[in-house]
């Protein structure tokens, strides 16, 4: 790999890449480099939505639902 | 008497048990079915065809000596093949399951058909590991629409949706976490039950996110539907979550008046995001039954987003295992969706499980004025196959990601849909009959009723 490779790879990191390689490491989850992109873009999304949910103010007695009872 | 593809499952049985016609008869029609249009739809993965001989024989065996039939005598029937088929590996779609150990037993759900008279003839094509919306499947090739072959049969249940819609089988069972029963029903132009969280045991049956699974029949006619449905009904200690409540037959309420039903449209959330011809699918719906009411579902759009959080990381919680071991043998696309899912931070996905407790308490405040809630089933008719996004209000938008939008707030809280088929030119597309946990005689009533009125239908494919 020449220089120009290495500074061309290391300006494609994004802010989530330091978090998506401590938890990969943290999970024993096998993450190759050609994987990154859609993971990180698929993280994205998944974290955009869960800020959704996040910023909704419930009260504190509120209880989880992990298994729906109808 | 000849089994013809037009027959109902009611039909058939009803034929079989007047001895009309044997159920081998029906049996060997549904396979030169599959045999003759499979090869095109690519619907089953596998075809239990002498297993069907000999349960069709002993059927008629049965008949023979005047022993009592079920109500589904020698009817044929398939099924997503993440359900235990006896001799089988239980695949879910994907390459990784194919080195299972063949199961030893069938699933609840196919001993409780089978006990009625009904013959499996296969299992069906499905997205991997039912993480899909589209019929696509990387290992076997993409189960198509009946209607357009070029187009998505819709998912994950893709193969119910195309033999059905096709016609190979009058009846068919599948699962739904997100919408994976309704959005095949939509695209194929059939009838989908997804019946309450924990109603129909899931016993041996391939799960993907334990507290949004549910299973269901596809079928070309209510009756069927709920024939169907009630022999599946009943308690199973083998399901953590199944229902203990006693069996609430459906069928002999389906032709009781709708007059005295609160029908109403679902607003917000619902009436955005959508294709015209999804907004003409409800507006016939609507207007059939009277219902001028519009009433808006808070924060459905939340509930939709808390579905998707939930549905990434129990998903990435059950397939951890295999995405450190055999990360290459998954379709590249649901490998990426899991390991992102498993690095959602647990707080998150505690709140969503919160607001799942909030949601519910919404619906059934809504549940106190009116009886059917109306939804559009998917925003659009089938995409074509492979494709990638599509403009929504404006915005361009990921096709797979997005198909679910109008499914995902109502499996959410686990109520009771039939997707019910608008037979619109060229393409069909479906309407979701929403009604209160354990009301799927009410939402059954109601298809039965537009089934009636014409209004909606499983239309017959051009060539099939």
């Amino acid at each position: 790999m020449t220089k120009m490779e290495i500074k061309v790879t290391a300006s494609k990191r994004e802010p989530l890449d330091d978090y998506i390689d401590a938890v990969s490491k943290a999970l024993a989850l096998p993450l190759e480099e050609a994987w990154r992109p859609a993971v990180r873009a698929n993280l994205e999304v998944s974290l955009r939505l869960a800020r959704l949910v996040d910023e909704f103010a419930l009260p504190d007695e509120t209880e989880p639902a992990p298994i729906f009872t109808a | 008497m000849t089994a013809k593809p037009e027959m109902t499952a009611s039909e058939i049985a009803s034929a079989v048990a007047r001895r009309k016609m044997s159920a081998l008869d029906a049996t060997e029609a549904a396979l030169a079915r599959i045999q003759q249009h499979d090869g095109v739809l690519n619907s089953f993965t596998d075809i239990t065809a002498d297993r069907a001989r000999t349960k069709a024989r002993a059927v008629d065996v049965d008949i023979a000596a005047g022993k009592p039939v079920g109500p589904l005598a020698g009817v044929p029937f398939a099924v997503k093949n993440l359900f235990d088929v006896a001799g089988l590996p239980t695949r879910a779609g994907s390459k990784i399951n194919r080195d299972l150990a063949p199961a030893k037993r069938d699933a609840a759900l196919i001993e409780r058909m089978e006990a009625a008279g009904a013959v499996l003839v296969g299992a069906l094509n499905m997205g991997e590991y039912a993480y899909d919306f589209t019929g696509e499947n990387i290992h076997d090739g993409p189960s198509r629409n009946p209607h357009d072959t070029t187009r998505m049969s819709g998912g994950s249940s893709g193969g119910s949706g195309s033999a059905v819609g096709g016609a190979l089988v009058p009846l068919a069972l599948g699962s739904d976490t997100n919408g994976s029963i309704r959005v095949p029903s939509s695209f194929c132009g059939i009838f989908g039950l997804k019946p309450t969280y924990g109603r129909l045991s899931r016993a041996r049956s391939f799960p993907f996110v334990a507290s949004l699974d549910h299973l269901g029949p596809f079928a070309r006619s209510v009756t069927d539907l709920a024939l169907a449905y009630d022999v599946m009904q009943g308690s199973d200690a083998d399901d953590a979550a199944c229902t203990t409540r006693g069996l609430e037959p459906t069928l002999p309420l389906l032709a009781n008046p709708v007059s005295d039903l609160r029908i109403a449209v679902a607003g917000g959330h619902f009436q955005k995001n959508v294709f015209p011809e999804a907004v003409e699918a409800v507006s016939r719906v609507a207007k059939a039954l009277g219902a001028t009411k519009v009433i808006d579902v808070p924060e459905a759009s939340r509930a939709r987003a808390a579905a998707y959080v939930i549905t990434t990381t129990e998903g990435a919680s059950l397939h951890l295992d295999r995405l450190r071991k055999r990360p290459n043998d998954f379709d590249p696309a649901v490998r990426d969706r899991l390991i992102a899912g498993a690095m959602v931070p647990a707080p998150l996905v505690d709140r969503a499980q919160k607001f799942r407790r909030w949601y519910r308490a919404q619906l059934a405040e809504i549940f106190k004025s009116v009886d059917v809630l109306l939804a559009p089933a998917t925003p659009c008719t089938a995409p074509k196959l492979g494709q990638v996004n599509f403009n929504l209000d404006g915005v361009e938008l990921p096709v797979r990601a997005n198909i679910g939008i109008h499914t995902q707030p109502i499996s959410f809280i686990g109520l009771p849909v039939v997707a019910v088929p608008v037979p619109l030119e060229p393409l069909p597309i479906g309407v979701q009959i929403i009604c209160a946990p354990w009301r799927e005689d009410i939402a059954l009533r109601v298809a039965h009723a537009l089934e009636k009125m014409g209004v909606v239908a499983a239309s017959t494919p051009r060539g099939f």
